[in-house]
């Protein structure tokens, strides 16, 4: 699905990620957990396009195309998903009137008709339900006035409309409640199948309690360190990344 | 008119005296004016942000002229649509089926003198060569108690090189009537030419009025208009401007609220690109108590346009109990493109709620990457927000065929795909 080899990258002169590699295929729910300023969401963001990062090296394969020689809305709709961090409100733009021109810009792309209106709304129907959204918030202006836990549903939502084939999931548990934390890994997992892949960029463990990740890996100043299966979560939790730290540094 | 000869502006000096039954106190201010009144220039307070030389230079002319279709110029289908060509009327191209309760007379079909205006003639150039010079104009009474469903259109084409016209809009919209006029200015072909309008309306005791204006003429056109409106105890005036094109565009707007217990809505919206410069300016005037007042204006600007918004509230000693609300949002696309935004609040009453505001910005990039990264094009991204933002103003419009048309105007000018 998505080959990542040697990434550097870097913002403002400064190098973030500095020869990372990973390599997730269709069917895989991975982990990237790290301590803060490890470069988690740097490697989201260069995946999906953002100008501001600067890909010094390496490359990122994605289902056999060049993924860095893509403008961000040809990855969206080559079939990679960002659930942003921190969802981006857009007053007077409505959630299911831009999510309706994006399906059809993909579906452009494909050589597809666009959809009708009876199909969108049965799908919009169908996919608000999967993360309780309620549908009234689904016409709403994007984001606009939603709470913490209502723009992450919102992001699960518009990734249930996308059907993405890679989803990478930004911190999507940062400041969930434990029913809103349910509710957005219950979509998730609901969306999930042997066609497509998940990479779940977290601080903390709680959220794997829920989305079970075949891999956990460690990223550490711009490189994955360690990687293990989801017992390593639980044991970062415990323990902290203080050991990943000291491993390190006796390594060398 | 040898006084004509001398004046001091040069743009009129080749225009006829009008033939209209213009008040004769009104001609002779408006020539005393004109031979006394120099070109504003920036050091104008109310033109600091408009350059006027291009309209100095020009050597005017009245011509008549016809069109070879109306069909692009119709914003609504109307059986009752009068149609000027450089202000003078067009009885083929009109369709005057005029709604009962409603009188409609051409000016030159008016052979009473006119009432003395209550367009400013001193120190005003362009008022006053609307009056000097005039050569077409209507008038539009709404009886008392008519509601009249069949909204009027109005459409005004200019058709020719330095082409002047000089027009004049009288509407009297008697006690308890209810009704809507719609207002297109277009460029046919021609550089150089200009609309020089003034409109003085009146909304009588409780009587409902709604006026939309779409300005579309030509980047080489010149646009200038003066609304004097009169509103009198329980009336409700509402005028939305839309200006799509245009060279240089100025819109006076000037609203007096004379009777208790009105409500005024302007709105107002602008999209200029290119070298376009769109000058608004208003000002409400509430004299008396308890009356309420909505100012929304809203402007994107791309390339190297310039776009100008001045309202003024005035709220007079003891008209108490007033709100007012005056807001004015403008996006700039460009790093070329400028705005000047002056909201100004000026109140001797003490006990009032008003308030204005003034936003300028850029699109938010961020909102912008977010789209894309769902799929959307940057052209879409950017379109769906640029709609999002003037959606507001758009949303005000009652007649949805004003709507499709604006849409229509968006498709052709600005590429919109939405």
């Amino acid at each position: 699905m998505i080959k990542i080899e040697n990434l550097h990258a870097r913002v403002e002169q400064k190098e973030i990620l500095k020869g990372l590699n990973l390599t997730v295929n269709a069917g895989e729910v991975h982990a990237i957990m790290g301590p803060n300023g490890a470069g988690k969401s740097t490697l989201a963001s260069v995946l999906a396009g953002r100008e501001d990062f600067e890909v010094t090296a390496g490359s990122v394969d994605f289902d056999g195309e060049d993924l860095l020689e893509m403008d961000t809305e040809e990855r969206a709709r080559e079939g990679l998903f960002l659930a942003f961090q921190y969802p981006v409100e857009i007053p007077g733009v409505s959630n299911i009137n831009f999510l309706r021109t994006a399906i059809n810009e993909i579906r452009e792309h494909k050589g597809e008709d666009p959809i009708s209106a009876k199909d969108f709304m049965a799908m919009v129907r169908e996919k608000s339900a999967l993360v309780e959204l309620d549908s009234k918030l689904a016409s709403r202006s994007v984001n606009e006035g939603f709470s913490g836990g209502e723009k992450k549903r919102n992001e699960i939502f518009q990734m249930a409309m996308l059907n993405p084939k890679l989803a990478i999931l930004d911190e999507t548990d940062s400041g969930l409640d434990i029913d809103a934390l349910r509710i957005v890994a219950n979509g998730v997992n609901k969306l999930k199948s042997d066609k497509n892949a998940t990479i779940v960029i977290t601080h903390y463990q709680r959220l794997l309690d829920y989305i079970v990740p075949d891999f956990v890996h460690v990223l550490f100043d711009g490189k994955i360190v360690k990687t293990g299966g989801k017992e390593l979560a639980l044991e970062l939790e415990e323990k902290g990344y203080d050991w990943i730290k000291e491993e390190l540094a006796a390594a060398q | 008119m040898t006084v004509i000869a001398e004046n001091k502006v040069n743009f009129t000096k080749a225009l006829a005296p009008t033939q209209l039954s213009v008040n004769k106190s009104d001609i002779e201010k408006a020539l005393l004016t004109l031979e006394n009144t120099p070109l504003p220039t920036t050091r104008t307070e109310a033109w600091k942000y408009t350059r006027l030389v291009k309209i100095g230079k020009v050597d005017f002319q009245n011509t008549q002229a016809s069109i070879t279709s109306i069909e692009p110029y119709k914003i609504i289908d109307s059986a009752c649509t009068l149609v000027f060509v450089n202000g003078y009327f067009s009885e083929e191209f009109s369709s005057n089926v005029v709604p009962a309760g409603v009188t409609i007379e051409t000016l030159s079909e008016v052979s009473s003198n006119l009432s003395a205006t209550s367009i400013k003639l001193e120190n005003e150039i362009f008022n006053a060569t609307n009056t000097a010079h005039l050569n077409g104009g209507v008038k539009i009474s709404i009886s008392a108690k008519s509601v009249v469903e069949t909204p009027i259109q109005i459409l005004h084409i200019l058709n020719g090189d330095n082409v002047i016209s000089n027009f004049k809009t009288i509407v009297n919209a008697e006690k308890f009537s209810k009704s809507s006029i719609v207002q297109g200015f277009f460029t046919e072909s021609g550089e150089a030419n200009f609309s020089n309008c003034t409109s003085e309306i009146n909304v009588e005791d409780n009587a409902f009025l709604t006026i939309d204006k779409v300005q579309y003429e030509s980047e080489q056109s010149f646009h200038i208009s003066t609304e004097e409106v009169q509103q009198a105890k329980n009336s409700n005036f509402t005028i939305n401007t839309f200006t799509l094109n245009g060279g240089i565009v100025r819109n006076n707007l000037h609203i007096n609220v004379n009777g208790e217990n009105c409500e005024s809505h302007l709105n107002g919206a602008y999209l200029l690109k290119n070298k376009q410069h769109v000058d608004n300016h208003s000002i409400v005037d509430h004299k008396v108590p308890n009356c309420e007042s909505f100012e929304l204006y809203k402007g994107v600007m791309d390339d190297s346009s310039t776009g100008v918004f001045n309202g003024k509230v005035f709220v007079r000693k003891d008209a108490q109990k007033i709100n007012a609300f005056q807001s004015n949002g403008n996006v700039l696309l460009s790093d070329n493109a400028t705005i000047n935004s002056k909201p100004e609040l000026e109140i001797y009453a003490d006990d009032v709620k008003c308030s204005h505001g003034s936003t300028t910005g850029q699109l938010d990039e961020e909102a912008v990457f977010y789209l894309r990264a769902r799929g959307l094009s940057e052209k879409s991204a950017r379109q769906l927000m640029v709609s999002a933002f003037i959606g507001e103003v758009l949303e005000k419009v009652e007649n949805e065929q004003v709507l499709e048309f604006i849409h229509g105007i968006l498709k052709d000018r600005f590429d919109w795909n939405l």
